[in-house]
This record gives structure tokens, sequence and C-alpha cells, in this order.
């Protein structure tokens, strides 16, 4: 059991920031641990707090070992508070300021703003771990619930590092938001996370493992721009959680990596090559391509509102006032202040969908889309190449961005996965080809039964290349307690 | 902004407001058409609002009153998703000319304050049910009802970012309503109004910012029994039909005239003038209550007072260089005074009180109207009663004496009723006349007892009832002096001037908004801080910062 009382701060918190000498952010961070831990423990099924995993710890800020293994029960892991190293000299990358000394407290101008962006970048942290709180019981093997668990409290120590960061340099009002996160709740009615993505539901691995790949991967764009940011804490805070972000991804990509590999597999096996033919793939136990198409095709335009609209004010204003930058701000050849450079945004003019050319800097939100569109396809061309090895006439492809939105120039109207604009009705008859239906989600419910045993692997799903820490492919990466 | 702004819309056909009613209770649901707006250029996002928007709201409001009186309480709300209402759109206030602005402001702050009385003057209450965002211009809205219940989503807040947003002020009665209506403490109204984000949840109850803060599952639910609750405990006299708001008759003249049933616009553009005449009735007035009600809003004194709001707003956003109005009546003061005593004699009738609470607003508009205003009484006007009301609403007045060469018509006469007594206050809380004799209470009595009478001029006068009284020789040279003078003044210092000196005697919430809060606005939409080509307004939306002139004036 933790020693809630007497926490001793330096040894459960790791921490480059000097915690022990901050009595002021200490006792902010004294009052805000117990509910932090009563939200964990409350959060995941208690036999699996019990469960010894195999997660890594981050303990220091050094790119060559800032992580150790080792197996830890997950309300005992040590949530740290961490910085990427501090760059002697650092300038605000852009807007407005460009050149100036990096600031190291808060400018009074953009508090609010400042207060705004962390608050919602740490709003979504808790979110993720929420929305996968029961997928332990149904876990594919004990290597992808270790995963599971790793992603998880990575996205609790995210958390710690947006809260530390409040608590720090954001008094009363920054405690308040701080204790806010730990109120709103993913999909609850009752105070639901801030952004949609994060209300949606994580109901099997498969959405999760899109999840991680596609709203991960936002995640990671948003990060990136928060790394450019004038305001050095929070640059430094954002460096540092990238390194974590990489895993997520990982984890998504490999999982559907090996969703693919399992079906193609079972599909070559019995036979089978018309990848349409859904039942007989499905008797086989995997997902059948068109299925995981369709997961893809949402997950990814859910993500893609994460951006917000495609002309945005609060973003120009974040990267006028050096709050917020583009994705590698650094190797973008232009002023970094956007000046005169216009961007193409989508827009509508009578009824038609058309590309016209906007001040960049009121398209910052667009110019990170597309980043993270041409990020985000990476992995399906690996994943082509998987289904192209195991010949069958089957490609995944990114729908059209008009597709399926909910926020935008394309919200409210219908379009189909090429970008074509159709009526409400040809949308109807097609849309339980491009969206997942309730059938597809009882079959992918039907095949999630959870295997324990070091080393098995659920039908659906094809082992790893290669295990975690490069242990071997029966390693016990969870010590399940059965109580 | 050459089109014509219309006032009149067609109720079946509103583009940003639902409506439903259930009995007692109606849903005034807020789902703005972003595409909807009166001009181009700018999207009307989140429940933004343009003049167009609150010309609905304010039909709507209307029409709650004469066609719904079986309604006690309407609940305001948002049909988007995690916002209420986002104010007035930033982009149409960068866009708009200066005149838009405040004229947009004007009827924006009339309409706030109709809904708003309409549960003192007739029973029926608004509440705002606020999920979502709610903020600046949706606060204020929100701020208008009379009771405001709050999501507690841990998201949903009120706010009045203006200041530290747009450089401007919360200008529809924002400012205003937080310290003299919602009594919030002046340290903690500081704090709220330069917050951009605005307060949430519970404090937001603390500080009085809202009545009722609700947890979020029940929020519909609570909503939906307090509403009930206040419609069964309120003292509104059931009624079971209303009158339906016919469209008005009314045509345009390509010289800008427009002739209704009974009131006349003619433009006299060379003096920069609009002459006003509002008719006496042509029919006897109805017998009682019931054939008025079967008359609906053919009824006279309804109909009138439709079409002179009608032409008011119409010469205040289209015809902004007829600096002078000139008020005229003419018709048969005796018919007339038949038509308002039948309304006046039956003041708890819910009709009768519907149609002097809509000539109570009115007027009302009339003293807020920046324009010189002028009654002449000349012979054959009906200058009685709540039409007796203009002369003292007016900058000034002047009056026929004796009989003209070559005019048969009846001598100029006024004639006061109690309709000048109490029926249709200023927005001051006092009377015309109270406010008109603010020195000399002694006046106001003296007035009262000639209450009936037809006061010829040399009456009118002795009593102070017009400014000037004029025979013959006299008349047509000084009218036309008096007003090729005004004509010659600036504009701004009439303005100026006028507001000043027609709101004698204490402030209330209503002369607060029209003068303190909308003066200083208007001073702040002509400083370079907000609308310079780098102020905050011109450059919000670019994400480059308004600069600032630091010089504190």
């Amino acid at each position: 059991m933790l020693d809630l009382i007497n926490v001793s701060y330096d040894t459960q918190i790791p921490n480059n920031v000097g915690l022990s000498e901050d009595r002021k952010v200490l006792k902010a961070l004294e009052k805000w641990h117990p509910g932090y831990i009563n939200w964990w423990n409350k959060l995941i099924p208690q036999n699996f707090q019990e469960s010894m995993v195999y997660l890594r710890t981050a303990v220091s800020v050094d790119p060559k070992g800032w992580a150790k293994f080792d197996y830890v029960k997950m309300p005992e892991y040590r949530w740290g508070v961490l910085l990427a190293p501090a760059v002697e000299d650092r300038r605000i990358p852009m807007g407005e300021h460009k050149g100036d000394l990096a600031w190291q407290e808060v400018p009074g101008e953009y508090r609010n703003m400042l207060k705004r962006l962390i608050v919602i970048q740490g709003d979504t942290e808790p979110g993720s771990v929420e929305q996968q709180r029961f997928l332990g019981l149904t876990a594919p093997s004990l290597y992808d619930m270790r995963n599971l668990f790793q992603v998880n409290v990575e996205e609790g120590r995210h958390l710690w590092a947006m809260v530390y960061l409040l608590q720090k340099y954001f008094g009363k009002d920054g405690r308040e938001e701080a204790d806010e996160m730990l109120i709103r709740s993913s999909g609850s009615e009752e105070a639901p996370r801030m952004l949609g993505a994060f209300n949606e539901e994580t109901p099997d691995w498969l959405s999760f493992f899109m999840f991680t790949y596609f709203t991960d991967r936002d995640g990671k764009m948003q990060l990136e721009s928060l790394a450019q940011s004038g305001f050095d804490p929070l640059s430094r805070t954002c460096r540092f959680m990238l390194t974590e972000e990489a895993h997520h991804m990982f984890v998504g990509e490999t999982g559907v990596s090996r969703t693919i590999q399992a079906t193609v597999e079972a599909m070559n096996k019995a036979g089978i090559t018309d990848p349409y033919d859904v039942n007989k793939i499905r008797d086989l136990g995997v997902i059948d391509l068109p299925t995981i198409q369709k997961k893809l095709n949402l997950h990814y335009t859910l993500s893609l509102d994460l951006f917000g609209q495609e002309v945005s004010t609060n973003a120009a204003n974040a990267f006028n006032a050096g709050i917020k930058g583009r994705y590698l701000e650094a190797r973008i050849d232009d002023d970094h202040q956007l000046k005169d450079d216009t961007y193409t945004v989508w827009d509508f003019e009578d009824g038609k969908a058309v590309q016209k050319e906007v001040p960049a800097l009121t398209a910052i939100n667009m110019r990170l889309r597309d980043d993270y569109t041409r990020d985000a396809s990476g992995g399906i061309r690996r994943w082509n190449k998987i289904i192209e090895k195991a010949n069958i006439d089957f490609a995944l492809k990114l729908p059209h961005e008009a597709f399926h939105r909910k926020i935008g120039v394309f919200a409210g109207k219908t379009f189909d996965p090429d970008g074509e604009m159709i009526s409400g009705a040809a949308y109807d008859a097609k849309v339980n080809d491009w969206l997942p239906t309730h059938a597809d989600g009882d079959f992918i419910q039907s095949l999630m039964k959870p295997v324990y045993e070091p080393g098995k692997f659920a039908s659906w799903i094809a082992p790893p290349k290669v295990g975690i820490d490069n242990k071997p492919g029966d390693f016990e990466y969870v010590k399940l307690h059965m109580a | 902004m050459t089109k014509r702004i219309d006032f009149q819309v067609d109720a079946a056909a509103y583009k940003h407001w639902r409506v439903s009613y259930e009995g007692p209770v109606a849903e005034l649901v807020m789902d703005v058409d972003e595409n909807g707006g009166l001009f181009d250029g700018y999207l009307l996002k989140m429940n933004s609002y343009d003049l167009g928007v609150d010309i609905e709201l304010s039909d709507i409001v209307q029409r709650m009153r004469f066609e719904h009186p079986e309604v006690k309480v309407v609940v305001m709300k948002s049909a988007k998703d995690r916002i209420f209402c986002a104010g007035a759109n930033i982009r149409m206030l960068g866009a708009a000319a200066h005149s838009h602005k405040v004229n947009f402001c004007k009827f924006t702050n009339e309409t706030r304050n109709t809904f708003e009385a309409a549960e003192a003057d007739s029973g029926q209450k608004y509440v705002a049910a606020v999920k979502g965002a709610c903020a600046g211009g949706g606060y204020e809205l929100a701020l208008a009802c009379n009771h405001i219940f709050l999501t507690d989503d841990s998201a949903s807040a009120v706010s009045l970012p203006e200041v530290p947003l747009l450089a401007v002020l919360p200008g529809t009665g924002g400012l205003t309503r937080v310290t003299d209506k919602r009594k919030v403490r002046r340290d903690r109204a500081d704090v709220f109004c330069s917050t951009e984000e605005g307060v949430r949840g519970k404090r937001a109850q603390q500080w009085n910012l809202v009545d009722e803060v609700i947890s979020n599952a029940k929020f519909d639910t609570v909503v939906a029994e307090r509403v009930a609750q206040m419609a069964a405990d309120s003292s509104k006299q059931d009624v079971a039909q209303g009158i339906a708001l016919t469209p008005l008759d009314r045509r345009f003249g390509e010289d800008g005239s427009v002739t209704y049933s009974s009131v006349e616009v003619a433009v006299d553009r060379a003096g920069r003038k609009a002459v006003i005449t509002l008719h006496g009735p042509k029919e006897d007035a109805p017998a009682d209550m019931d054939a008025f009600t079967a008359q609906g809003a053919e009824a006279y004194m309804l109909r009138l007072a439709r079409e002179f709001d009608d032409a008011i707003l119409h010469l205040r956003l289209n015809e902004m260089e007829l600096g002078l109005w000139e008020i005229q009546t003419q018709g048969d003061p005796e018919a007339y005074a038949a038509h308002e005593a039948l309304l006046l004699e039956n003041a708890d009738h819910w009709l009768a009180n519907e149609v002097l609470m809509l000539w109570k607003r009115v007027l009302k508009r009339v003293d807020v109207t920046s324009r010189s205003l002028v009654a002449l009484v000349e012979h054959g006007s009906c200058y009685t009663g709540l039409l007796a009301e203009l002369l003292f609403a007016v900058d000034r007045s002047y009056m026929m004496e004796d009989e003209f060469e070559g005019d048969n018509r009846p001598i100029a006469a006024i004639t006061l009723t109690q309709a000048n007594f109490g029926t249709v206050p200023m927005g001051n809380d006092l009377t015309r006349l109270e406010t008109r004799f603010y020195g000399t209470p002694e006046a106001v009595v003296a007035a009262k007892d000639a209450m009936g009478a037809a006061l010829e001029a040399e009456e009118a006068d002795a009593l102070g009832l017009v400014t000037e009284i004029l025979d013959d020789i006299d008349w047509e040279d000084e009218i036309r002096i008096f007003m090729e003078e005004r004509a010659s003044f600036s504009p701004d210092a009439m303005t100026g001037m006028e507001a000043n000196l027609r709101f004698a005697g204490p402030e209330t919430m209503e002369t607060r908004i029209f003068g303190r809060l909308t003066a200083w606005q208007n001073w702040i939409f002509n400083r370079p801080n907000a609308v310079g080509a780098e102020g905050a307004l011109q450059r919000y939306g670019t994400g480059v910062r308004g600069a600032f002139d630091m010089e504190r004036v």
C-alpha cells in the first residue's frame, strides 16, 4: 500500500525540477496526489492494480538511458515530473516575439491562452486512460496487456506533467484546473472530457490500436507544436513527453499490423483470396480487411476533428504570441512569423468544396492537420505491404478529409470516403460499408476473449516480431494477481 | 450595406431560432444558421449573432406576448453542442460601419430590455438554461433573462471576454446588469469582466453570476421541473387564445416614403428630414375588449403602435442621414380618445395591457432615438393621451395658435389623459411629464388637473406642454429657421446633447445601459485601440494582437 500521508516526494516522484526545494509546488502536488491515486484506483479493475506489470519507468532525461524496466504494481508506478534538459540561451522560435529569450515565467498577457492550451492537452491524457479502462479484461495476450498498461501509466505521467505546469506557474487558477482534470471523465454525462474523440468508447482492442495509431498521433502533433513554445517549461515538458509518445504509436501501428498479419495468414491457410468474403473470413476467427478499413475510417476522421477549425483565430493567436508553433518549426524555411504568407485551406463556396488561399497565420491548424495526414500515411504503406506479401488484392487507405467530419468546413455535410459530396440518402445507403456497424462491433467483441497464458495470443492477432526490452516470446509481462 | 433592413419577418420561416409551445411553457432554442448572416463576409459560427438574428428574436418576443398569452415561462436554450451563444459576431462588428454597430447595439439592447420586462409587464418570465460556452453577448442574453440555470459539467462557463479579447465593452447591458441586476460585488465584477474564460460552476453561483448550478446529468430534468414549478407559481392570468400579428400594410415609395394604414413617412432629402404622420382612427372604437380582440391586429391602437414602431426602426437603420424627424398627427382627437379609453379602462384585460405595454416600448424607442425630434401641433392634429406623450418625448414642439388663413382644419388642441400620468413611464421610471417638470412637480399636478380638456395653444403654453406657440404670421418662418438651423449642426453634437437632455432625473439600469454603457462603448468604437487598422477588433482573427496607444485619456 502507498503511504498517502508521508509521501516521500524525492523518492516517490522522480523529478529533475528540484521539487524538494520548491515548497510551494510540493505543497500543491501533495494536495493533488491523493486525488490522483484515488482516480487511478477507481479506474483500473482491482486485480490489475495488484498485478505485477513489467513496465518501464522514466528515471532521467538522458537520451541514452531515460527509462528502466521492472515489475511494478501500477498504483506504485513512479509518476515523475521530468523536463527535457534546458537549452542554453534558447530563443522564442516564432511569432511576434521571435528571437527574444524564451520565457522562464508565464508572461501575464498570455497567461490565459497558455493555461487554456495546457488544460486542453492535460485533459486528453487521463481521458484516454478512462476510455481504455476495461481493455485489460479482454487482452489478447500478456504482451498486449503490458503494452496497454504502459500506455496507461504514461498517459498518467503526462497528466502529471501538465498538472505540474499548472501548479507551478498558474497559481490558484492552475490548482483549480488541476483538480478539474480529475473531475471531468470520459463519456461522463456529468462532466465529459473537453474534446469529442476522448469521450468515444474504446470498446475493443482493434479500436485501441487504431486509437493509439491515429489519435495518439494527434497528441504527438500537438506535443510537437507545444515543444516549440516560447514558454520554456512547456517546451521542455513536451519534448520529454514525445519520447514516451513514440511507444504509444508503436503499440498502435504494430497492433494493427499484427491484426492484419493474423487475417492474411488465416486467409492464405484456408485458401480464401477474396477479401470481401467476409463471413468465411470471420469464421476463421480473424477480422476481415474491409472491417479493418472501416475502423480506420472512423478513427482517422475522429482524429482529424481534433485539429479544430481549418481557419482558427485561437491557433493564429497562439502562434503569433509564440506559445505554440508548427510541426518541426525549425526546419520550415520561412520567416517564422507568417507576415505575408498564405496557405491553402478547404472552404465552401456555392455549395462546393473549394481550396483557397488564406493568410497562413490563420491556417495553423490546417497545416498541422496536413502534416498529420502525411505522418499517418506511413503506417498505411507498411500495413499494405503485409497484405501485398500475402497476395491478397486489397489496399487500406486513408479516407478523404471531407468524409465523416463533425468539425470544420465539412461538418454537417455528407461526403463519401473519396471526397465526393453526395446526398444524405446516398450516404445512408452506403454508410454501413464505410463505418463500423453495430454488427461489426458484435463480431469484434465476440473475438475479445482474454488470453493470459505467457507466450499465447488470441486467434485474431499475430505475435510480435520482437519482445519488449528484448524479452523472449514466452516472457511473463504481467504476473496476474488472481484474487 | 445598402440593402434595406427589414424588421418585419415571416414567423413561419425563422432561420435562427426554433420555438415550441407546451401549455404554459415555451422553449426558445437558438440555432443560428451560420450561412444566414444579414450581410456577406462573415459566417455566424457558434451561435454568434448579427442584426438579422436579433430581428427574429425581437419578433418572437413580440409574438410571445400577443400570440401566446398562455405562456408563462420561456426557456431560452441552445441547439448547439457545447455552445450556448458566442455573442455578437466579431467579424460582422469588425467590418460594420460605426453607425451600423451603434444601431445594432441599440436594437439588441431594446430587445433584451423587452424580454427582461416581460415578467413585470405581462407575467411572462424568461429563463436561460445554459449549457456550454456562454460568452459576451451570449451571457448578455442570459443576463436579460430573469433566472439563469448553468450546468456544472466542469467546462460550461459564463464570461464577458470583450475587454481582454477585443478591447471593447460588453455593451448589450453586460457591465450594467452584472452590477445593477445581479449585484455582483464590484471587485469580483472586475475580475469577471477582465477574464477571457469567465467563471464556471459553483463559483458562478457564489458570485451570483447565475442563479442555479445544476449537475450536468440531471440538468434537463431539473430545469424542466423548476420551470414547471415557476409556471405553476406564476400569477399571470390564464388566457386561452392569443391574437395573430398579421403582416403590416406597408408600401415603400421610390422617393423613400413609406405608407402604412395609419402612419405615413415622407422624406425631404435636401432638408435631411423625415416627416412622420400618425393618423387618427377612421373607424369607431370597438364596443368592448371582446370586440377589440376580434379585430386582433387590425384594431386601431395596436395597428398604429406596430406601424409606428416599424417606421422608427426603418428610419433608424436605413435612413441615417435624415437627422431630423418631424412628428405630426392628424385626426379627430375625440375619436382617438375613445379608442384609447377602451384600453385604459380595461387595463387588466390581458390584450389591453399588452397593447399599452407595446406603446410603452414604442415610446421608449422614441426616447433613445438618436435623431433630432420635433413635433408640430398643427390644426387638425390629435395629440391626445399616448399621442400627446410624443410631445414630451421630442426635443422641441411647436403649436399653432389661433386660426390660420386658408386652413379650415379644426383648431389645434392637446388633450391629456390618464395615459400621460403613469401608464407609459420612461426608462428612468418617471413619466415624461415628471421628467419634463423635474424641478417643478407642481406643474405635473397642474397638468393633471387639466386632464380631459382640449387645451388650445395659450393654455398648453401656460401649462408648459409645448416649446413655443406660433400664430399664422410667425409659424412658417420660425419653423423653417428652426429646421434649417437644426440640420446645420453637427449630428454628433446633436446626438450627444439630446441624449443628455432627454433623461433628467434618476438613473436606472435602463438609463445606465443607454447612457453610460452605450456612450462609453460608442466612444471605444471610435478609438483606434478598437477599430483602427491595428486595433483589436480589426485584428481579431488574424492572430496578430491589437496594438494599443497606451495613453490613458
